[in-house]
């Protein structure tokens, strides 16, 4: 009986010593020192003069972002690296971060987390062993997926999400995804379901930080207008008479690669790939030099190409800063938060100027209130679709769109998949009583700028 | 492995967008010297270690406590006990294989007392949480050395910066909203005959839909002047006549109704900025009447030495303006018909540069210089950003403090008002000065000290 208990007590001794690694989360013993904390304790266990007037110091606040509080960080690149350093040495111990990306050599200037040995491997999953290693306690747990591959369960565990994206598309839809997480009773939003969305944006020397309680305060949508909208140079200045050397690199890239294939047929323009830089270069230069344009370089058709941005590591680190500034009152609850929207500048000088962004009574996304579209029967279905592209307040990007005829499902016209594309064509050029359509109908709308599909409900008008 | 050209190239592509290869080679031609290196100083260094900063060098003379490697991210809990700029040259090297790291194990105030020389090397010192004394003895051999000061301070949610620098000239300020350079109010001799060549009446539909806006309203200027004794539109009833007069040049079709012609429309909208009287903007005036530009000398930097032969220019060639800018905005037009006004305008400002360019010649051998001391595209560029200048100058720390010069009068009327934030100034001043009395912060007494976790 003795030899058997030997595994036994084995097994428990291993049990044991893994479930102390746990408690001391892995480190060792390192994770701790004197004095690790007192930046954070003195605004925790003291009260002061800009102190929230409900605060109470003590030392409970400080545990709940340890060991408790969890936190979102959407986005490990240019913000993202910055908002993890800074949560973490905030004292926020479970954070989560979502990218999917993989790091390139032009993100070294200011993605501190990466080293040229980690290039083409997932921004996440560096991230987080960077921060892991360097703040010994804190565990960043990394997601190398995109963020619509998550659902609802996904996000609901969060106290906070702190987003630093590089597009409006994406910001939309997490904005839709933490309205879809609300609880109305009585038309009234439940506090509880209200997930705080700080979103923070960057572009060279500018920037913003917001601060967004979905359902209470004013969401992406209700500022959709605020953003500038995308330069897109007309057709026929690019097909007939350029005069910019980027209407050159937009000829080569919209009209003569799909009708040359120089990489195979099928191949699409890889702007990350030097090769396919290189081609559009060669044939912009010679587009240019036929029309006495001269400027195409080889970093502006990178630029065109990529819609690059220009970034620097300072005004990340501003904007990160500023942002996680406002995780930590909302945490804490020690300081008042940021009512809501900041704008940052250091191009001449430094300016900043802080505003309340409003809510907008019929915001598509957070009004609750149903998107009503007039139009006359006799309209071509093709203009209903231009109005949820082209309105400043929709500004979708490729909807989907289904309605109920005559008791059965149908699907009107959806471009992503090109079998259904192709069926669905021809309902653009029909007429909306044509197809069948009536007075007061509801069409469901699907777009990747919200997670869920939008109501809205057609009104004829003569 | 030294980093190549292409290698850099692509590594510091977001930030070249902005600064340029010129921009990039003066950051690696600085060295910045950080003391203290708190978390504020080794954030402020990692900001400049990442897009290649030439060098650095931490002053530092403190040993890593444990508060230290608890908020600083290029401090980890190995480098308690060691000296604080060794432990953060290390993590903050380790950011960019192409910048030069340096520590000196010293307080700020003994390298003052023995070498204060040694922070002439800089291209500027940043000084993070240092007591007044020290801000005030090392102000003194800066501001005598010419080496810029950046002094800062955070305490909680409440940071504090001060710039401390005699003279920064600035060239490329990439104003955001600057206005063209077009200008129709004195049109140069080129352009004028260049706007001759266009006929409105007989051009043939595509021609007259696409010739540019700004001929447009040459045209229509030349043809107000000349009914309005030589004077431009002026008020809004006058500037709503002349858009009318341009309306009704767009061409009709049969039915009587207007064809579409944009570039109509655009020259009807720029009516307004068209019309703006050319003049050197009174920023530019003021460089023009400062002792530095009145009085070359063969310590002038190139600066002053280019800004006074615009100056020269502008009361010769120029005729009271500046070179012209050169460049003009995309607008509706042909590519040739635009081509074409682009090198009417691109030519006037080589013309112009060149102009400058004798200037400069002449006044650096006055002062006894060679001419190419000061390059032609260094000169294309000044004459490009002319409108654009800009000086930074600031007082020094001792005009600050002292009781004859402190401003006193700015302080006590910003402090009228109860939402200024000249309140923290004050209080941050009142910190120092505790410090400077008691030898420690208010509200921190070692006996008093916050409990750990244990």
């Amino acid at each position: 009986m003795a030899e058997m208990d030997e595994p036994e007590k084995k097994r428990t001794r291993v049990v044991e010593l893994t479930e102390k690694m746990v408690v001391e989360g892995g480190c060792g013993g390192s994770c701790e020192w004197e004095g690790r904390w007192n930046h954070i304790k003195k605004f925790l266990e003291r009260s002061g003069p800009f102190t929230h007037p409900d605060f109470e110091p003590g030392t409970e606040s400080l545990q709940f972002l340890l060991q408790t509080c969890r936190v979102l960080v959407i986005g490990a690149g240019g913000l993202g690296c910055e908002l993890l350093k800074d949560l973490a040495l905030s004292g926020f111990g479970k954070i989560d971060v979502v990218d999917m990306d993989t790091i390139d050599v032009s993100n070294l200037n200011r993605q501190f987390l990466f080293r040229p040995k980690d290039v083409g491997r997932p921004k996440a999953d560096v991230a987080a062993d960077f921060i892991n290693s360097r703040v010994p306690g804190c565990h960043v747990i990394p997601h190398f997926k995109k963020i619509q591959d998550l659902d609802e369960r996904f996000y609901r565990q969060f106290h906070i999400i702190v987003c630093g994206l590089d597009s409006i598309v994406a910001r939309r839809w997490m904005n839709g995804m933490l309205l879809s997480l609300l609880v109305y009773e009585d038309g009234e939003v439940d506090q509880t379901s209200v997930i705080p969305l700080i979103d923070g944006g960057t572009e060279g020397f500018k920037g913003n930080a917001r601060v967004i309680l979905p359902g209470v305060t004013a969401c992406i949508d209700c500022t959709l207008e605020l953003y500038p909208p995308q330069i897109n140079f007309p057709m026929c200045t690019i097909a007939s008479m350029p005069r910019l050397p980027e209407h050159c690199i937009e000829y080569v890239r919209i009209l003569q690669w799909p009708k040359e294939m120089p990489f195979g047929d099928g191949v699409a323009l890889d702007g990350d790939d030097p090769e396919h830089i290189q081609w559009v270069f060669q044939r912009s230069l010679k587009r240019a030099a036929e029309f006495n344009i001269t400027g195409v370089t080889y970093r502006l058709t990178q630029g065109v190409v990529k819609r690059i941005i220009p970034a620097v590591a300072s005004t990340n680190a501003v904007i990160a800063a500023a942002c996680t500034t406002e995780v930590f009152k909302l945490a804490t609850s020690a300081y008042v938060p940021l009512s809501n929207y900041m704008v940052f500048n250091d191009v001449d000088g430094l300016y900043t100027y802080t505003f309340e962004a409003e809510r907008k009574e019929n915001c598509s996304a957070c009004s609750q209130v149903p998107v009503d579209l007039h139009f006359p029967p006799s309209s071509k279905f093709q203009q209903v679709l231009e109005y949820l592209t082209e309105s400043t307040s929709l500004q979708m990007k490729s909807p989907a769109v289904t309605a109920t005829v005559e008791g059965k499902s149908k699907t009107l016209y959806l471009q992503s998949v090109a079998s259904i594309e192709q069926r669905t064509r021809p309902n653009l050029s029909k007429s909306l009583k044509e197809l069948g359509l009536t007075d007061g109908q509801e069409l469901a709308v699907a777009d990747v700028t919200t997670p869920q599909t939008m109501l809205f409900r057609l009104c004829f008008t003569s | 492995m030294a980093a190549t050209k292409d290698s850099k190239e692509q590594k510091y592509d977001r930030q070249l967008r902005l600064w340029g290869d010129h921009g990039q080679e003066a950051l690696e031609n600085a060295h910045v010297c950080l003391i203290n290196a708190t978390a504020t100083g080794t954030e402020i260094l990692k900001n400049l270690v990442l897009p290649g900063i030439g060098a650095f060098t931490i002053v530092d003379g403190h040993i890593v406590s444990g508060e230290d490697a608890g908020n600083n991210f290029f401090l980890s809990s190995d480098s308690i006990g060691k000296n604080r700029a060794q432990a953060a040259t290390e993590l903050l090297q380790e950011l960019n294989s192409d910048v030069s790291g340096n520590f000196v194990e010293e307080s700020p105030d003994k390298l003052l007392d023995n070498d204060p020389e040694f922070f002439h090397r800089f291209t500027i010192v940043i000084g993070v949480q240092l007591p007044e004394s020290t801000c005030l003895r090392l102000g003194m051999v800066l501001w005598s050395a010419s080496v810029p000061f950046l002094i800062c301070k955070a305490y909680g949610l409440i940071g504090y910066m001060r710039l401390m620098v005699q003279e920064h000239t600035v060239i490329e300020s990439h104003p955001d909203n600057a206005l063209e350079d077009l200008r129709l109010d004195r049109p140069f001799d080129e352009f004028k005959s260049h706007i001759k060549s266009y006929n409105l009446s007989i051009m043939d539909k595509k021609d007259h839909s696409h010739t540019p806006w700004v001929i447009i309203v040459a045209k229509y200027l030349e043809r107000w002047l000349s009914e309005h004794d030589g004077q431009p539109p002026k008020n809004y009833k006058e500037k709503e006549a002349f858009r009318q007069i341009i309306r009704e040049g767009i061409l009709k079709n049969e039915n009587g109704g207007l064809e579409d012609e944009e570039n109509f429309e655009e020259a009807i909208k720029n009516v307004n900025t068209a019309l703006n009287p050319t003049k050197v903007p009174t920023s530019v005036e003021d460089l023009f009447n400062s002792e530095q530009c009145n009085n070359i000398t063969a310590q002038s930097s190139s600066f002053w030495v280019m800004l006074r032969a615009v100056k020269e220019f502008v009361y010769n060639e120029g005729s009271g303006s500046l070179p012209v800018r050169g460049s003009i905005p995309d607008m509706i037009a042909d590519s040739q018909k635009f081509i074409n006004l682009q090198n009417v305008y691109r030519e006037k400002a080589m013309q112009d540069a060149a102009a400058v360019s004798k200037h400069v010649e002449s006044l650096l051998q006055s002062v006894g210089k060679p001419p190419e001391s000061i390059s032609e595209k260094d000169i294309k560029l000044f004459c490009k950003n002319s409108s654009f200048l800009r000086v930074v100058r600031c007082r020094s720390l001792a005009e600050e403090y002292s009781v004859d010069s402190i401003n006193k009068d700015e302080i006590t009327s910003r402090m009228d008002s109860p939402d200024s934030e000249m309140v923290f100034y004050l209080m941050l001043r009142a910190v120092d000065r505790f410090y400077q009395l008691h030898s420690r912060y208010p509200g921190f007494r070692k006996s008093l000290r916050i409990s750990g976790a244990f």
